[in-house]
């Protein structure tokens, strides 16, 4: 592997783990702390739903679904920005 | 012909979908024209049956590809159904309305561990176990770590976890055949297992994901439509995901004015009265079980093998993340039906301005109900009279938590053929999943214990002749256990999870994110994660002290920080990975370029 690319791995490398970084922290907050506050947040109504409530049963989930499908579409850019996307 | 197959799976699947409307449809009229609930109830189990074995005779090959990865040409959309059906078990299918109903908040955890898990399948490992190229699991430990006792470590905790899994999900197939096809619940196990080895033997992986994708149209269809028609005979709403937030509400109302909370004063095996409030987040402790168990959960779903392989049969690494975010939309279909279906149903019988409501009716009109006196017939349902008013009181209500499921197109008065439909869902369920469960079992015992550690010199044809004897062998094994009745199914269901990230999470992850992980580090963390999980579950079991409340659903817990310090303290104290395996993991990062494995093989 030539030096260039060993450049261009380790830049691919940085801005892949700071999305997963990102993405986790996302995860974080919707699998935990707003399960956490879940009595405060049932004070405050959302559709008709107690929030924390909605979110264990709704919101949480919705979420992970757009999180992966975002964080997929972000990672496409950074690999076709690197030039390592094995797109057919 | 496969090519061909590949390229018409729209057609293909669309025509079968239709197909299954029609059969349900002309059931319907068969019920009309007075053949025998019974017979219906037979005629929807046989009939997908026969369809699930069909396309596992279909799909029967020789070729080591197409018997451990399908090939690896199952597009995006369609390996997310294949997962979402393997995932789907008999227990979220049956017992996950009927925990929500009877576990209040604190039971959500499952369902929010239940789906979060798949931002870290997405995050962490999908797509570099797919840019690896391994057949399996243990395929990933032996080659990222080298040497036959980091394999061997990863199979012994893989077969653990997974038994612990399938002999649940056989379990379930026997329950639901039995009561289909009205025969003892043991012939009931031996009948289940026949059917999962149809799909699964002859084809292996490639069967298994066609017949998956099956199976998800029907348990998908089963769950939904009886929800969508209940909610609009009984007047709430036409889709109810959205407009159930009033029956919440109305329940939190209720719930004072019927004493739920107040414990029974009699007690009945199998069956349970509701005592939990429907939202009612409690303490600080509470939020300390409910973050322990979604983590376990989420981390399990992280490392459980069959979900993972099914990532190693797409065409690409960007396939593999796209059927990542499939299988959870796929996923979150049931997942966020089954709490509206818990509430609906809690408020059906709850509710005295609704006719359906039982408690507070008197005992002898209760028992009258036509529905009441089914299952309690079948010994799944009981109505007493603890204190002797002649009203039925919440604390006085027994029943098994799949009823939810089960008798809700009853309660509502829908025809039978729903109960039907919901019967095949079922069994579609814990079919699917028993099978992926097997195959990841067979092909970790015949790909990595049989061709890489005891005969590398193999051919093609034994080793898949093996594969098939083995799955034969531990199905047989499983369906032995599942007819000793052990344990509940969810008890077992959440084991397996603990016993997977116990043992696997960190060496998983580590393996992928951390270069200086090396050998001796995996192994350690295998092991002394496995057996710290491992010991703590006996100890608790056995009536020890928790520590900090963790019960044996939680024993993940205790398994994982002992897991990360072992593996992270080992792999510092001992050399570096040599170039060449670090080299490995720079390939694993970037989609583009040969499987690691392929590479590694060549050089």
């Amino acid at each position: 592997m030539s030096e260039n690319n060993r450049e261009a791995m380790e830049g691919h490398w940085a801005k892949t783990r700071t999305l997963t970084f990102i993405v986790l922290a996302i995860w974080f907050i919707f699998s935990f702390v707003v399960h956490w506050f879940a009595n405060s947040l049932n004070g405050i109504s959302f559709l008709g739903f107690p929030l924390g409530y909605y979110f264990a049963v709704q919101g949480s989930l919705a979420i992970f679904v757009i999180l992966i499908f975002v964080q997929n579409w972000r990672q496409d850019q950074i690999d076709e920005e690197f030039g390592v996307s094995d797109k057919e | 012909m496969q090519g061909n197959f590949i390229d018409n799976l729209g057609k293909v699947y669309g025509l079968y979908t239709g197909g299954f409307i029609v059969f349900i449809i002309l059931m319907a009229i068969l019920e009309q024209l007075g053949v025998s609930a019974a017979a219906i109830g037979i005629m929807f189990v046989i009939f997908t049956i026969a369809i699930y074995a069909g396309i596992g005779w279909l799909s029967r090959t020789m070729q080591v590809d197409a018997y451990y990865v399908a090939g690896r040409e199952v597009p995006a959309v369609y390996n997310g159904m294949a997962t979402a059906a393997d995932w789907m078990s008999g227990a979220s299918f049956v017992a996950l309305a009927g925990g929500i109903y009877f576990g209040g908040h604190g039971y959500l955890a499952f369902v929010v561990g239940w789906t979060g898990g798949y931002v870290l399948v997405n995050a962490l490992m999908a797509p570099y176990l797919r840019k690896f190229g391994c057949y399996t699991v243990p395929d990933f430990i032996g080659t990222r770590y080298g040497g036959n006792l980091a394999r061997f470590c990863a199979v012994l905790v893989l077969v653990v976890a997974s038994f612990t899994y399938v002999t649940a999900q056989i379990n379930a197939t026997g329950t639901i055949a039995a009561r289909a096809l009205q025969i003892p619940f043991e012939f009931g196990v031996w009948f289940g297992l026949l059917g999962i080895l149809l799909c699964s033997m002859l084809g292996g992986m490639r069967a298994v994901t066609w017949t998956q994708v099956a199976q998800y149209i029907v348990l998908i269809i089963a769950y939904l439509v009886p929800v969508i028609w209940m909610s609009n005979v009984q007047g709430f709403g036409v889709i109810p995901h959205f407009s159930y937030g009033d029956a919440v509400q109305r329940i939190a109302e209720l719930e004072p004015t019927l004493a739920v909370g107040t414990a029974p004063t009699e007690s009945f095996a199998g069956l349970k009265a509701l005592t939990n409030l429907h939202n009612e987040p409690g303490g600080a402790f509470a939020g300390w079980k409910f973050f322990a168990l979604a983590l376990c959960m989420m981390t399990g779903t992280a490392s459980l093998p069959h979900i993972l392989m099914r990532y190693f049969t797409t065409p690409s690494v960007r396939d593999a993340r796209r059927s990542v975010g499939w299988s959870l939309f796929f996923i979150f279909l049931l997942y966020f039906t089954a709490p509206a279906l818990a509430t609906l149903t809690k408020l059906q019988l709850l509710d005295p301005n609704l006719p359906t409501a039982v408690i507070g009716k008197s005992i002898a009109d209760v028992n009258n109900l036509e529905w009441i006196k089914n299952w309690s017939n079948v010994g799944m349902l009981k109505v007493t009279d603890g204190n002797g008013d002649g009203i039925l009181q919440i604390n006085e209500f027994f029943m098994r938590s799949g009823i939810v499921v089960l008798a809700t197109p009853e309660i509502a008065g829908l025809p039978y053929v729903i109960s039907g439909l919901v019967a095949a869902g079922g069994m579609a369920a814990a079919m699917s999943t028993a099978d992926g469960l097997l195959l990841a079992i067979a092909n970790a015992l015949s790909h990595d214990l049989y061709y890489k550690i005891i005969d590398p010199k193999a051919d093609t044809k034994t080793r898949l002749i093996v594969a098939r004897i083995l799955l034969i062998v531990i199905g047989a094994a499983g369906a032995f256990v599942a007819s000793l009745k052990l344990t509940g199914i969810l008890g077992a269901v959440a084991w397996a999870f603990c016993f997977a990230n116990s043992g696997l999470f960190f060496p998983l992850v580590l393996g992928v994110w951390w270069k200086r992980a090396n050998r001796q580090g995996a192994i350690a963390g295998m092991l002394c994660g496995f057996a710290a999980g491992a010991l703590y579950l006996i100890y608790v079991q056995n009536g020890g002290t928790k520590i900090a409340g963790l019960d044996g659903l939680r024993f993940g817990m205790i398994g994982m920080p002992v897991s990360l310090i072992a593996m992270v303290v080992v792999s510092l104290m001992t050399p570096e990975p040599d170039e060449e395996t670090q080299k490995m993991v720079d390939e694993t990062r970037i989609p583009t370029g040969d499987t690691v494995i392929v590479a590694h093989d060549k050089a």
